[in-house]
């Protein structure tokens, strides 16, 4: 493992036929979408995913990270599936940016994000496995002189059928790495995989046991000092002053410097020692206009795009304001979802060694390659005399991908001590006060029915912040954030799963000084509260069962009508439920996977609920491993759960008021339900893992809070009406 | 200056007496399987125990901590034979990120050597560390299984 210390990271990564004695590097034609070929067009021979030792030692190249999610494994699975190698003997290692960047992006995406690990690299990944097994066999067919045709490989053992001689891949690893690489190599049909769709065993278990694993908190370097941070508690202030002389005589301090026009840091033997004299060192903030942004301003001017004329628009058919206006009946409802901030047990930390030569960074991230651009950008330094190495992270959810500011910000403080590494950690309060927050989003919707009580028509009014705007600008579509639509769209990854006569859902683009980012999930956190909990208040108001009511929507959309079946199915809906107990149901289309769950809840007093059990329901294509992917729909729903009746970043004088877990709570073991997963893979496409079933929680208990009380809460989180999870 | 007794090796430790025990095991003995979370004893993940009881050492000065027995997660394993909470996370394969799990395993022992055989009523009680990943699941199917090895 690659993952353990940087040090030995950076030797073990050899490359090519040079590396005699620690393994063989098998040179692959990796191919890529059409942007990344044009990137390395003309490139020398890659070696890219697959080392093997003479002892038979597999080493499988992983570019995306590991930050629990399993990718890890299941990227294994997929190369060691063509490779046919022994599972037992297989290894795993990050390839660095540095080294990627150098071999023309060999490695292809490091992105870990949007729920894409496994789905947008299956295909390369899987030939890589496939090209090295031509290889190696091909290699052994030489040395036999026989035809390749002859021979075949199973369990890394190389066998000539006609004659029953043996070889292993460690023994003709050096030869195969020097034979021409073949063409695009056929991969194997779904129904003769071995080792995709097995529950194998996590590669990475045992560490995390022991406290061996390393993570980037935990990171020792010769001479390295320890500093603290301090950035202006309101986004876009600076720093007006600061006394350093109050703290440079305490025990262990170093340095006491400015970082960038917003921060300060102090430097110290040890972070203990950093920390007190940072909290004893007086600085006056320049906190500039955004001081005067407040929860009930930014939920104001929301509040004013949810009626404005202007709106991008995203899906529509029919009429709907025909349709609204010649209704029956219409309903209409409000809700609002809060910023909410990914608080990874890890606080944010990067270790940064500088010289005018080279720069160096060890940092637990989603994305090498990001950070790697934040260390070019913050050094100064070009490419080749940069690197990053990707330490394991504790935690990750969509706040260290891309978001590099505190490599920036290790980066900067390095360079004022050069040839001293410094590790930069954050407090947990500077985590909490300088997120990447989940957007703000408020929604007005307007349901329309004719006299027999059938939906004629759906506005779904978005207002609210644009990611894009603030993090990716040039991917946003003539002033339209596609993002913001996710579960909302005609098709694609995030399909709207209802056919609605007249329906327009638009967005008014609303932003604030407060940063965005993109949250476990992202935007089809609240589009899956808004939509799913008003197809459940239409229902009522329609007189029907939300079951019925949904289904008679979704009769062009089989995929995401299976997965809602199959949790009420399996949950049992439409029998009687326990004494006390009620359901609610939820889908939706989410980072290409059909993602459906029945909750079962109960409540005491009229605010305290326990939610007995969800069953839940994925349609991911193709399952890598069941056991993984179990644990994630569990733990997602963990982390939705914990944001719908706990979280919310609330802003008073432009800061975010919550600094620690008294006042940004996280769900515990007791409150946790238990979860049912039905893994229905149907095959024939690649769905995401991570992310797409965290969506469907929150509205599912909503609609069964409703069943038990009759009470629609539409403003998050539930701890704002008293209500608890128990 | 203190002594600590950590793992079974007493060692002289020089800090402030003030400062959390958490990072003199950190940073001066060197021990990082202990790991900071929010330094105010909300998420558990600083757990070691003290004496045999589970105690967030991030906010427990060093000074509290002289005299007694400590024990960190790279103490808990009897060389390299595994505990059996550690067993049972391994075989129900608890850990996603595993940030939190050093100071879960260690809550989970302290409350096995008080309860052998808890209820999940006890555990919902005693087990409050904050994991993020949400492996919640298996901590509990891992609880059971570690205490009928």
């Amino acid at each position: 493992m690659i993952t353990r210390t940087p040090k030995l990271n950076r030797r073990s990564f050899v490359i090519g036929s040079a590396a005699a004695g620690a393994g063989l590097a098998l040179g692959l034609k990796i191919p890529f979408g059409a942007s990344v070929v044009r990137a390395q067009d003309g490139s020398p021979e890659v070696n890219a995913w697959v080392v093997i030792r003479p002892d038979d030692t597999v080493v499988i190249r992983i570019a995306r990270s590991e930050m629990g999610q399993g990718t890890l494994t299941g990227l294994a699975q997929m190369v060691a599936e063509e490779l046919e190698c022994d599972w037992s003997k297989v290894k795993t290692e990050y390839p660095t940016p540095g080294q990627s960047v150098k071999r023309k992006r060999a490695w292809g995406d490091f992105s870990t994000g949007g729920s894409r690990g496994i789905r947008d690299s299956h295909q390369y990944v899987r030939e890589g496995g496939a090209t090295a097994r031509i290889m190696l066999i091909q290699a052994a067919a030489n040395a036999w002189n026989v035809p390749a045709s002859e021979c075949s490989a199973s369990n890394s053992v190389i066998t000539h059928k006609p004659s029953g001689r043996k070889t292993t891949y460690g023994k003709v690893a050096e030869a195969a790495a020097k034979l021409t690489q073949p063409e695009k190599p056929t991969l194997k049909d779904p129904t003769e995989w071995k080792l995709i769709g097995k529950s194998v065993k996590r590669l990475d278990t045992i560490d995390k046991l022991t406290g061996k694993q390393v993570y980037g908190f935990d990171l020792k370097l010769p001479g390295m000092l320890n500093a603290s941070i301090k950035d202006c508690p309101v986004f876009g202030g600076k720093v007006k002053s600061y006394e350093a002389a109050k703290v440079t005589g305490m025990p262990g301090v170093r340095h006491v410097v400015k970082v960038g026009d917003s921060a300060v840091a102090v430097v110290a033997d040890t972070w203990w020692q950093a920390k007190t004299a940072l909290d004893a060192l007086p600085i006056v903030w320049d906190e500039g206009e955004n001081a005067k942004v407040s929860s009930a301003s930014i939920a104001a001017m929301l509040k004013e795009g949810l009626d404005a004329d202007q709106a991008f628009v995203a899906n529509q058919n029919g009429d709907v304001k025909a349709a609204i206006a010649g209704a029956a009946k219409k309903i209409e409802a409000v809700y609002a979802y809060p910023f909410q901030n990914h608080a990874p047990m890890e606080p944010m930390n990067a270790t940064a060694k500088y010289t005018p030569d080279r720069c160096e960074v060890w940092v637990p991230t989603q994305n090498g390659e990001a950070a790697f651009a934040a260390t070019l950008a913050a050094s100064g330094l070009p490419a080749d005399k940069c690197e990053v190495y990707k330490i394991n992270l504790g935690g990750g959810f969509g706040r260290r991908g891309a978001f590099h500011d505190y490599v920036t910000q290790a980066v900067l403080i390095a360079k004022q001590m050069p040839g001293t590494p410094v590790k930069l950690l954050w407090t947990r309060e500077e985590d909490m006060q300088h997120g990447r927050y989940h957007p703000v989003m408020q929604c007005k919707l307007v349901g329309a029915f004719d006299a027999g009580n059938n939906l004629t028509g759906l506005h779904m009014r978005l207002s609210g912040q644009s990611i894009l705007t603030a993090v990716r600008p040039e991917a946003l579509q003539q002033g339209k954030d596609p993002l913001v639509f996710q579960g909302l769209n005609p098709g694609g990854d995030f399909a709207f799963g209802y056919s609605v006569p007249n329906l327009l859902i638009d967005h008014a683009m609303r932003n604030t000084h407060v940063p965005p980012g993109f949250w476990r999930g992202v935007n089809i956190n609240q589009n899956a509260i808004f939509l799913e909990c008003f197809m459940d208040e239409m229902a009522h108001a329609a007189g029907q069962d939300p079951l019925e009511f949904r289904r008679k929507l979704m009769s062009k959309h089989p995929k995401h009508l299976a997965v809602l079946n199959a949790v009420a199915d399996r949950a049992g809906w439409g029998k009687p439920a326990p004494r006390g107990v009620y359901r609610g149901l939820a889908h939706m289309h989410s980072f290409a996977s059909y993602v459906a769950a029945c909750a079962e809840i109960s409540v005491k007093d009229g605010d305290k609920v326990k939610i007995h059990r969800i069953v839940a329901a994925t349609d991911c294509g193709y399952a890598v491993n069941p056991a993984q992917i179990e644990r994630q729909i569990a733990g997602s729903f963990v982390y939705g759960l914990s944001g719908l009746f706990m979280e919310e970043c609330t802003v008073k004088d432009g800061y975010i008021e919550q600094t620690n877990f008294n006042t940004y709570d996280s769900m515990r073991i007791a409150q946790m339900p238990k979860v049912e997963s039905i893994i229905m893979a149907s095959g024939g496409f690649w769905g995401g893992v991570g992310e797409p079933t965290i969506c469907v929680a929150a509205p599912a208990v909503l609609n069964a809070f409703f069943a038990a009380t009759g009470k629609r809460i539409r403003t998050f989180p539930l701890k704002n009406h008293g209500i608890t999870l128990v | 200056m203190a002594r600590l007794t950590i793992n079974g090796k007493t060692l002289e430790v020089n800090v402030n007496p003030s400062t959390p025990l958490l990072w003199a095991i950190r940073e001066q003995v060197g021990l990082t399987g202990t790991k900071y979370g929010c330094g105010i004893a909300q998420c558990g993940a600083c757990t070691v125990h003290l004496d045999g009881a589970a105690v967030r050492s991030c906010v427990l000065p060093v000074a509290a901590a002289e005299g007694k027995k400590i024990t960190t997660i790279e103490g808990l394993a009897n060389g390299a034979a595994l505990n059996k909470v550690q067993k049972a996370w391994l075989d129900h394969e608890v850990p996603q990120c595993g940030y939190c799990q050093s100071g879960m395993i260690m809550a989970v022992a302290a409350l096995l050597k008080e309860k052998p055989k808890p209820t999940d009523a006890d555990i919902d009680a005693r087990i409050t560390n904050i994991c993020r990943c949400g492996t919640f699941q298996q901590v509990r199917e891992a609880i059971h299984a570690a205490a009928k090895a």
